[in-house]
């Protein structure tokens, strides 16, 4: 039979393909690749455990990618048309088809398997002793609302402040978000953190600062002409930094309430209230004067 | 199913008469063949103008903010001075993906392909319903000019995004109820051509052309059809009660207390949000499927020609777009992990995404096993159609990566999803396109393509389609937002300009190389040499007939189907080819024997 020996030959080749990729990855563990190839710091305590994930998932599909292109490849080059060549009469072969349907199958389930266990400790189960925080999204806005001393949401002695997010590092941190008009998504990049502010429903999400920083919040749904300027901070205290922090606001909103005389806090408040109205359009005024052209701040919203 | 249609001769006395006038001839035609062109016609002028509209996206986010002269004449209101305003930006992203998918990719792989290929390759006269299939073009045709209309109103066209979440599509201006309209009306088409597809390919078959005898193209056709006139539907549902909601003051999809610019919204009040996005994604990712299965199904028809090899595991083949049809209804709720839908059910939907793959990697393997100790030939068709193998392996496996929830959370709406999308859709759906342009031009036309100026086209594209969309993972790992007017406004971001820049130049590069298609193929039906009936040597039915074939495609009896169509290099027979047409001669009696 002449055909035994062409496998020893593709298994080479293989053993080959997989040694250089394995060689042209491997600067991914010392961290040496370029800050395009990495993912973004870390700053909450699962953002390691999804990055794990995604290196898993990375090199899975490397390595399957790596060997479905070199068979590719060597197939173009090996049974290339040549004169006298003869194509292989075959139809299929049954117990291939039963080989590459199983390890697939296998491999998609274990990834979710894996999957489901992250998914469930992020999303599905809520820590207790928790900071709570209540986060409205608006056009383009991100309103957040602190309990205040009484620990209640919805009381005149709340804390709201407009695009910045403070809390004490190591305390975990749940966001009960929501919209006033349209869709936003709360997104911190660096705490791999990303849910949806749905106008009409409460979604419920938590995170821990793992260390002190000070990073962006993007939007990542389309929301409007003002979409790409919907732009919050983040501040991850101290313990001590971020009492004080905590203090500073509700001085200033006391000072702010004696003067403007708020009516009691609703969710409307921060739009309907001359105060937090002008402070907005600041905000606007501000973050648009990059190389956003001026029309943008003249128009508030949609038509 | 694999019951012998019935031998059309029967009641042969003509479909239709062949047409005389030039109206009926080239532009009213009920003739698929027409309509098949009208089509290609179509798709590729949407696909210009789609294409004009990315270069500007990209030009944005490799310069942002940097004035472009002459577009302040063509847009005065949406680029006043040549500078893009964000509300034009967000308009010129859901144009070009509204466009490239439903009025590009769609019309050239199901009405074009579609058309023109499915009744010949089973042995029929026309479709099942021709006047119905003229209906469907021109159906289409206003759809057209209502999209593009769109960009002249007042407050400029669409700028929701091609999904239109609601309720930001809800309080859009005016260019959103046109691409409503739009959608609608090419909606009412595409259902039209699927059940068309479906009655001809139930219908039409020619004697002896069994379910498992039918080329991977129409098979492919068929379970697209198919999933057109499940999901359809549903789509057609969601556009008009956001019509509704636009225009009727309904609140389907507007909850109680929506405050927009300070403003209460009027009348909302009792509608869910996440309604639209649960309807449109129901539609939404067998959608992908439509768009991805007829360029699998040429893939499959082109790779064994040009190998000169049967395909590797023809049922597993036909099953497997069977599993991708029944599973694509499924699975789409992956697009809303991080909606606020319950995540439980996020767990179900992931699992059902994982085995999603499953299919499309048997596929991929069984491409490999048809090159697989062939005797390929590399012409402009076969580097095409390679190319979508090796680039839909990229899509496929990138899929992996949002599939998994906690992963997704990251790279959900980043430029990951971008460059995912655009592995399927462009190394997939569209080098697929190309390959069956190239493919069957010759059937077409009569006449040969260029190769060498098709395999120019074909290196540049590849290349440059590499450069542009490859880096959109990084740029989605380092957390850069998808529909971004300015992404320098955010410090973590600033860093990425040098590589946008890159893409951008090689997205120029790729635009000015599709020239030399479009050169090659108007120039070709000119000067290329005569094709003849079967150029490539090939063995489905439509190369058994001349190139173009004659009205009503066969003289004389629609031909007998003996076998299976990628009997290629069978031992004993006389040639490496096939004819599924050709009576068991004694060569073959011999060989049998």
């Amino acid at each position: 039979m002449k055909n035994t020996n062409r496998f020893p030959r593709a298994a080479r080749l293989l053993r080959a393909a997989l040694f250089f990729s394995a060689a042209a990855l491997a600067p991914a563990a010392a961290g040496a690749l370029p800050f395009w190839l990495r993912l973004p710091e870390q700053a909450s305590t699962y953002a390691p455990e999804v990055d794990r994930l995604f290196h898993l998932i990375m090199w899975i599909t490397g390595v399957i990618f790596v060997i479905v292109e070199a068979m590719l490849l060597l197939f173009l080059w090996k049974y290339r048309h040549r004169e006298g060549r003869v194509a292989t009469y075959t139809h299929g072969n049954n117990r291939l088809e039963v080989v590459w349907t199983i390890i697939p199958a296998v491999i998609c389930v274990m990834l979710a398997l894996l999957s489901r266990r992250i998914w469930e400790d992020i999303k599905e189960h809520m820590p207790h002793d928790a900071l709570e925080v209540h986060v409205t999204g608006e056009q383009f806005a991100w309103n957040f609302r602190y309990p205040g001393p009484d620990g209640k949401f919805d009381t005149p002695d709340d804390i709201l402040t407009l695009n910045q997010l403070h809390f004490p590092v190591g305390k975990p941190v749940v966001v009960t978000l929501t919209s006033k008009d349209v869709i936003h998504s709360f997104f911190l990049p660096e705490f791999r953190v990303k849910q949806d502010a749905v106008p009409g429903m409460h979604s419920r999400i938590w995170f821990e600062g793992n260390k002190v920083g000070h990073w962006e919040i993007a939007c990542a749904e389309l929301c409007g002409l003002g979409h790409f300027r919907m732009k919050g901070f983040v501040t991850v205290d101290t313990p001590a930094d971020y009492e004080k922090w905590l203090a500073e606001q509700a001085a200033e909103q006391a000072g702010e309430q004696k003067q403007a005389t708020v009516p009691a806090a609703t969710d409307v408040k921060p739009v309907s209230a001359p105060a937090a109205g002008e402070r907005r359009a600041g905000v606007e005024a501000e973050q648009s004067g990059g190389s956003a052209p001026e029309r943008v701040a003249e128009k508030g919203g949609n038509s | 199913m694999s019951t012998v249609a019935k031998p059309r001769e029967v009641h042969h006395a003509g479909v239709h008469a062949a047409p005389t006038s030039f109206w009926r001839k080239y532009v009213f035609s009920v003739d698929h063949k027409v309509i098949g062109i009208q089509y290609l016609l179509y798709a590729l002028s949407m696909l210009v103008v789609g294409g004009l509209l990315a270069t500007l996206v990209r030009y944005q986010l490799a310069w942002p903010g940097r004035p472009l002269a002459f577009m302040g004449k063509i847009a005065p209101e949406g680029m006043p001075g040549g500078l893009m305003l964000p509300e034009y930006y967000n308009s010129l992203f859901t144009m070009h993906a509204t466009i490239m998918i439903f009025f590009a990719i769609m019309p050239i792989l199901i009405g074009a392909f579609g058309n023109y290929v499915v009744p010949i390759q089973i042995g029929a006269r026309d479709m099942a319903f021709p006047h119905l299939n003229m209906a469907s073009f021109w159906v289409a045709v206003p759809a057209a000019v209502i999209i593009i209309w769109s960009f002249f109103v007042t407050g400029g066209a669409a700028a929701g995004g091609w999904t239109s979440y609601a309720p930001l599509s809800a309080i859009q201006p005016k260019g959103q109820t046109l691409w409503l309209i739009s959608l609608l009306i090419l909606g009412l088409s595409s259902l039209l051509t699927a059940v068309n597809f479906l009655t001809t390919i139930i219908n039409l078959r020619a004697p002896g052309m069994t379910f498992f005898r039918l080329p991977l193209t129409t098979w492919a056709l068929f379970i697209t059809a198919l999933l057109l006139l499940l999901a359809l539907p549903v789509l057609s549902a969601a556009l008009i009660m956001l019509l509704f909601d636009r225009i009727l003051g309904t609140t389907f999809f507007l909850p109680a207390g929506l405050v927009v610019s300070g403003q209460a919204w009027p009348n909302a009040g009792g509608g869910q949000v996440l309604l639209w996005q649960h309807l449109f994604w129901f539609f939404g990712h067998p959608e992908v499927y439509i768009m991805i299965l007829p360029a699998m199904g040429i893939t499959s028809e082109i790779l064994p020609v040009f190998a000169r090899k049967p395909i590797f595991g023809y049922r597993a083949m036909a099953y497997s777009m069977c599993g991708i049809a029944g599973l694509g209804f499924i699975v789409w709720g992956h697009h809303m992990f991080q909606s606020g839908m319950n995540p439980i059910l996020g767990t179900t939907f992931m699992i059902s995404t994982m085995v999603i793959a499953v299919p499309s990697a048997i596929k991929t393997f069984n491409w490999l096993g048809t090159l697989w100790r062939g005797n390929i030939r590399f012409t402009t068709p076969m580097l095409n159609a390679l190319t979508f193998v090796s680039m839909f392996v990229i899509g496929g496996l990138s899929g992996v990566f949002m599939a998994s929830t906690p992963v997704d959370i990251f790279i959900h709406d980043t430029y990951f999803i971008v460059g995912h999308i655009h592995y399927v859709l462009f190394g997939g759906s569209l080098f697929g396109a190309f390959a069956g342009l190239y493919y069957w031009y010759p059937k077409m036309f009569g006449r040969m393509m260029n190769e060498t100026w098709g395999k120019v086209h074909w290196a540049i594209t590849f290349v440059t389609f590499n450069l542009v969309f490859f880096p959109m993972h990084f740029l989605g790992m380092r957390g850069m937002p998808r529909r971004i007017y300015d992404y320098s406004q955010y410090t973590h971001l600033k860093g990425l300009q040098p590589m946008n820049q890159m893409m951008t130049i090689s997205l120029f590069v790729l635009g000015a190389g599709q020239v030399i298609l479009v050169l090659n193929f108007f120039l070709s039906m000119r000067r290329g040499p005569l094709a003849g009936p079967n150029p490539w040597h090939a063995n489905t039915l439509e190369w058994q007939t001349s190139s173009p074939p004659p009205h009503e495609n066969f003289v004389g009896r629609v031909p007998t189907v003996y076998r299976g169509p990628y009997e290629y290099s069978a031992p004993g027979h006389g040639s490496d080819y096939w004819p599924q047409n050709e009576a068991p001669g004694p060569v073959a009696a011999k060989a049998h024997a």
